[in-house]
């Protein structure tokens, strides 16, 4: 009794979704309070008897769950009762609810087979089968479409368009979920296309649209229906569907192509829907670019669109526009204007889409420009946008080793711009950039020097952080190249100035690691050079005495640096010869200097200011800005600056006595100190190539070592010990170890601790290791090749030799014939076959495999072995994709070799120096064997798959004469196709 | 193929969402919030079109209409056309105007079950069956009369019969 009452309570004065909406916007509680005393009532309706209470309850708790996110797993079961209400409208609520809230994985699932048969059977209410399609679309699971299949392909032939339409498109889910459907629906869904009714047309073609989309492979025996669509209908929905559909399949039958181009481009012209016209011009851009005329006519259609009012429009012009890019240059290129202009639009997506188009029109030939003009908009920008084209200038530059670069010099001031840029967040990728180009491209360093000492005397841009990479990149190349420094003084004391206590400690641990070999570099200089005065050199020593008269003030600042390096700069020097260019110049003037000092340290420059005075500043200097830095809690910086005060305190001595000294007598190469000066200056001297990602692979294992042991225990030690440095700065800092890191902190230990005699043997010794373990023989050979040592006699030999400068600028002629636009050679970029890390061009396999076979079966008859073949459209395009970038981009391959090294030495030759291009061939082949191997194997595997193909092809060749009508490799077919 | 339905006013309150393949609430919570953080900051006179791969992931578009109130978002795949996805918005505003005589947000708050009857006449499964927005109405209409019938018809006997028994 007590229950009938409250049954009855509730029946009469339950809320009703209404009055929940209400209260929900009136409520004074809070929404949550209000929500959950909300779902407090739900949870005791729901479980009522009455299917009325019941019914409203659920429709409750679906408005919560949809749209204020509640979860209601907890009532399927509820949910499953409301289903089986006779009641169409407590139907409508149980149908909604489920589809809401079931998934897969819903236990209850298997209680509603039964119910759905019945609705779908219904042949008395034609929306309660609507009802049950509507909620199987949304959950139908392996099972549900398996025992459905047969009420599904009963409502395929129904008479009421309103459920056949819904059977339809209900279709596609059944063949994803249970693919045997196929073999009882799929003709049924074909015999579809024929009808007359448009909604059931329109139906149907989605459904193939879909699974074309997956397959394309599999439906191409249904051209010849698709085709009569195409062009017959008049439905604008239908046509969008039907270019989607050829889009693809056209790509794997060319011979549809020249069908379908004709009609496609009547429909571009004819149409007055810009949705359909813009689908017709995507479908030209994306599939059927071969055709001439169809691209012109898509292009002017672009140009429409570009040129609209409507934002939309525009942005999808410039959509198609990026997608006909890459084939049709010339498109981009006519509607230039356009495109920049659009740069500077209010909208973002019209903006990006433009810059990506801008991108895609760079050239070797006109990249300055359009790099002035980017960087322009990215200082107007916001800092978004501003972030994006730099980005994308960055990367497009990069492209292919900086292929489009010819003039390096431009380039790296104009990383140097970027980093000053405010919004500059591309830090990394600068780096990266800087460090690599220094590497690999050894005419520019002059240049890189520059670049990196104006971003590092300026203190103001040690207080963003954005540029704390950039920065220690330029302390990297000022630290390497300081041969090439102006004042190499002004150097030590921008990388010691008081503010670099803002940097982290990796980034610091460079500039102090990079501070020394700044200074190991004076001091050998100062020492060559009082070498030469003390020898017969007598204009030199003239200058010298000059420069060393001078008086250099007490702890003096970075102003007076500078204006001392000018005045000098002005007096007597060139301003830096150094560049490769103009080496003619430097062996005329100085011919007597670069011989006496090997061809790394040319910069006449630099000599003079390395006075006594200058030298023992630097020194107070260094001791002075490191020695509160003895107590640092980095290990990397304490070890840095410990190398370097050591180093100063063991030569500091011998160098204040050297003053006491006559000049005259001076026999500076016996003492101690400058030995050590000498040795350490030889082991920062040892140029840093690239390094090929291959390299580790090369390596051969020494004997005795497991690498295949369990390191897990290692793992649990020291994962909480490693910095996440170590990761961000992989770049200088492995360079750092395979060049100076590992050689250098046990090399100065030792020092410490045996007499300097040993060291020599010592750094052999290093060296012997060095090739040992880092690289192989061979790899070695290469490093050794590519860069001459910097004290390499024959070099010597060469810089007087006329006839080979007569050469090189013949060559240089030869070459500005070659490209009118150049004012200079582009220097060599140096190469490494890891370079180029081959793109892994894998497309995942069509989803649905089984699918895909079973409709083959079903087109093709009813042979099993058909699906054998049914992956291989995308196998076949991906390998042979593959195979063609390897032809490009992998200089070792097979066929290219000859072709592709010919060509690049082409390029090479006029500014190549010396046996450079001789290496490159040497590396090639001796790193092409394995290369080759690894080729003919894929060769092999593509042999394979391509006769596999063949096999399938042969196989659908024989069934030509089924009366289904296939789509085949004989020429007769097509014509009567289509 | 039509991944989810979704209208929100301008305060971010989600007024209608429909996802068409299966997602938790949590998730359709964050899909939700993300789209209105994308939408609230962009422009008027823009493309209604959105970069939606980084929170639907990838090949998903998504348009966006403006309506007084109301934001409409259809987010889909590269086998629907942008334009004729912004018909689509018109088509289905379009009916619930004709269906609600001016539709304000305020119709769309208070009619949930019928605006999901609606946009299940026009798609289903994430495919579009129909987008004349006169068939619409007629559809909708025999349903809501189907349902008011099977209501009066059984609500009244009821509570009666409930009455007398006891």
């Amino acid at each position: 009794m007590a229950s009938t009452t409250s049954s009855i309570m509730d029946t009469l004065f339950q809320r009703t979704l209404e009055d929940l909406i209400k209260g929900l916007r009136l409520q004074l509680i809070g929404e949550s309070a209000f929500i959950s005393k909300a779902l407090d009532e739900i949870r005791r309706e729901i479980k009522s008897t009455d299917p009325h209470t019941k019914s409203n309850a659920l429709q409750k708790l679906s408005y919560l769950s949809s749209l204020h996110h509640f979860d209601m797993s907890w009532a399927a079961f509820h949910v499953v009762e409301v289903m089986s209400s006779s009641r169409f409208s407590h139907k409508k609520i149980g149908y909604h609810a489920a589809s809401l809230s079931f998934s897969d994985s819903t236990p209850v699932l298997l209680l509603i087979t039964n119910q759905l048969r019945k609705d779908l059977t219904n042949p008395n209410n034609e929306f309660e089968v609507s009802l049950a399609l509507e909620c199987l679309s949304r959950i139908a699971t392996t099972d549900l479409c398996r025992d459905l299949t047969p009420e599904i392909f009963t409502l395929l032939s129904s008479t009421k368009i309103f459920v056949r339409k819904k059977a339809i498109a209900l279709v596609l889910r059944v063949f994803e979920k249970y693919p045997d459907a196929v073999k009882v629906c799929f003709k049924r869904l074909v015999e579809n296309l024929d009808s007359t009714d448009p909604h059931i047309v329109s139906a149907v073609v989605g459904v193939f649209c879909e699974l074309t989309s997956n397959d394309p492979k599999s439906y191409l025996p249904l051209a010849p229906e698709f085709y009569r669509i195409l062009v017959d209908s008049k439905n604008n929905w239908v046509l969008i569907k039907m270019l989607k559909i050829f889009t693809k399949l056209v790509l794997l039958e060319p011979r549809l192509a020249k069908r379908v181009v004709e009609p496609v481009c009547e429909h571009m012209r004819r149409t007055g829907a810009k949705s359909l016209m813009f689908e017709c011009v995507r479908t030209v851009v994306s599939s059927l670019s071969e055709y001439e005329q169809a691209v012109k006519l898509a292009v002017v259609k672009i140009r429409e669109l570009l040129l609209d009012d409507d934002p939309n429009l525009r942005y999808l012009g410039l959509n198609a526009l990026s997608i006909v890019a890459p084939k049709h240059l010339w498109a981009v290129l006519e509607n230039k204007e356009v495109v920049i202009k659009w740069l500077s639009d209010e909208d973002p997506n019209i903006k990006r889409e433009s810059l990506r188009l801008v991108m895609a029109m760079v050239s070797e030939n006109n990249v300055v420009e359009i790099c002035r003009v980017l960087v322009n908009y990215a200082l107007k920008s916001d800092p978004e946008f501003c972030n994006e084209i730099l980005g994308s200038i960055l990367s497009t530059c990069s492209r292919n080793l900086y292929e489009i670069v010819n003039d390096f010099d431009w380039y790296v001031s104009l990383l140097g711009e970027m980093s000053r840029i405010l919004h500059c967040q591309q830090g990394d990728e600068i780096e990266n950039q800087l460090i690599d180009i220094s590497m690999r491209v050894r005419d520019v360093r002059p240049e890189l020097v520059r670049v990196g000492r104006d971003l590092l005397i300026d203190p103001a841009l040690l207080s963003n952080h954005f540029l704390y990479r950039i920065l220690s990149a330029a302390a990297w190349v000022s630290g390497e190249y300081v041969e090439f420094s102006r004042n190499p003084f002004e150097l030590i004391e921008a990388l010691l100035q008081p503010r670099t206590n803002l940097l982290p400690p990796s980034i610091r641990a460079i500039y102090i690691q990079s501070a020394f070999k700044v200074l190991i570099f004076c001091l050998h200089s100062y020492l060559l050079q009082r070498e030469s005065t003390a020898s017969s050199y007598p204009d030199t020593s003239a200058l010298s005495e000059l420069a060393s008269k001078r008086e250099m003030p007490e702890g003096s600042d970075l102003a007076t640096f500078k204006a001392h390096s000018h005045s000098e700069q002005d007096e007597v020097f060139n301003p830096r010869v150094s560049n490769q260019s103009s080496e003619e110049l430097s062996v005329g003037n100085g011919g007597g200097r670069t011989i006496s000092h090997g061809q790394t340290s040319t910069p006449v420059t630099s000599e003079n200011s390395f006075t006594y005075e200058a030298v023992v500043n630097q020194l107070n200097l260094i001791e002075l800005a490191l020695g509160p830095l003895t107590g640092s809690h980095d290990v990397e910086i304490l070890e840095r600056v410990r190398n370097l005060l050591c180093f100063i305190e063991l030569i500091k001595g011998e160098i204040l006595e050297s003053l006491v000294q006559n000049e005259e007598n001076l026999n500076s190469a016996e003492m101690k100190s400058s030995k050590i000066i000498k040795l350490m200056s030889d082991a920062f001297s040892e140029e840093l190539g690239p390094v090929s990602v291959s390299a580790q692979e090369r390596v051969p294992i020494p004997e005795g070592l497991a690498l295949k042991e369990n390191l897990n225990d290692l793992d649990m030690i020291c994962g909480d010990i490693q910095l996440p440095s170590s990761i961000s700065f992989s770049l200088v800092s492995t360079h750092y170890e395979e060049g100076v890191g590992a050689s250098l902190p046990d090399l100065q230990s030792k020092e410490e601790l045996e007499p300097p005699s040993e060291a020599t043997s010592l750094l052999a010794e290093h060296r012997k290791r060095h090739g040992l373990y880092y690289l192989t023989s061979e790899k070695n050979d290469i490093v050794a090749n590519d860069y001459p040592p910097a004290n390499d006699p024959k070099l010597q030999d060469n810089q007087n030799n006329d006839t080979e400068d007569l050469v090189k600028l013949t060559e240089q002629l030869l070459v500005s014939k070659k490209r009118p636009n150049q004012a200079k050679p582009r220097p060599v970029v140096v190469k490494l076959d890891g370079d180029v890390v081959p793109v892994s061009a894998k497309r995942p396999g069509p989803k649905d495999d089984s699918l895909s076979g079973a409709v083959q079966e079903v087109l093709l008859g009813s042979d099993t072995k058909t699906s054998t073949s049914r992956s291989n459209p995308s196998d076949k395009s991906s390998s042979k994709r593959k195979g063609k970038e390897k032809l490009i981009i992998d200089p070792s391959s097979e066929l290219n070799e000859n072709l592709g090294d010919a060509e690049k030495l082409d390029r090479e030759n006029p500014s190549s120096r010396r046996s450079k291009h001789r290496t490159h061939g040497k590396e090639r082949r001796h790193k092409s064997p394995g290369k080759i191997r690894e080729e003919r194997e894929e060769n092999g595997q593509k042999e394979k798959k391509k006769s596999s193909h063949r096999h399938a092809r042969h196989k659908t060749r024989q069934r030509a004469d089924v009366p289904l009508n296939v789509v085949s490799e004989t020429p007769v077919i097509p014509d009567f196709l289509l | 193929m039509i991944r989810s339905v979704m209208v929100m006013n301008t305060q971010g309150k989600p007024r209608l969402a429909k996802f068409y393949d299966f997602q938790t609430v949590e998730k359709q919570q964050e899909l939700i919030r993300s789209v209105f953080g994308v939408l609230c900051s962009r422009a008027e006179n823009v493309s209604n079109f959105l970069d939606a791969a980084s929170i639907f992931g990838p090949d998903s578009s998504l348009v966006y209409k403006h309506y007084a109130t109301l934001y409409f978002v259809l987010v889909f795949d590269s086998s629907e056309n942008e334009l004729a996805m912004l018909d689509l918005i018109q088509v289905f505003v379009e009916t619930l105007d004709k269906c609600f005589k001016n539709v304000c947000e305020l119709d769309i708050v208070f009619n949930y079950s019928k605006i999901h009857t609606i946009l299940d006449e026009m798609i289903f499964g994430g495919q579009v069956l129909e987008t004349s927005s006169t068939e619409l109405v007629k559809a909708v209409e025999e349903i809501s009369r189907l349902e008011s019938a099977s209501n009066s018809i059984t609500l009244v006997p009821k509570s009666v019969s409930g009455w007398r028994n006891r």
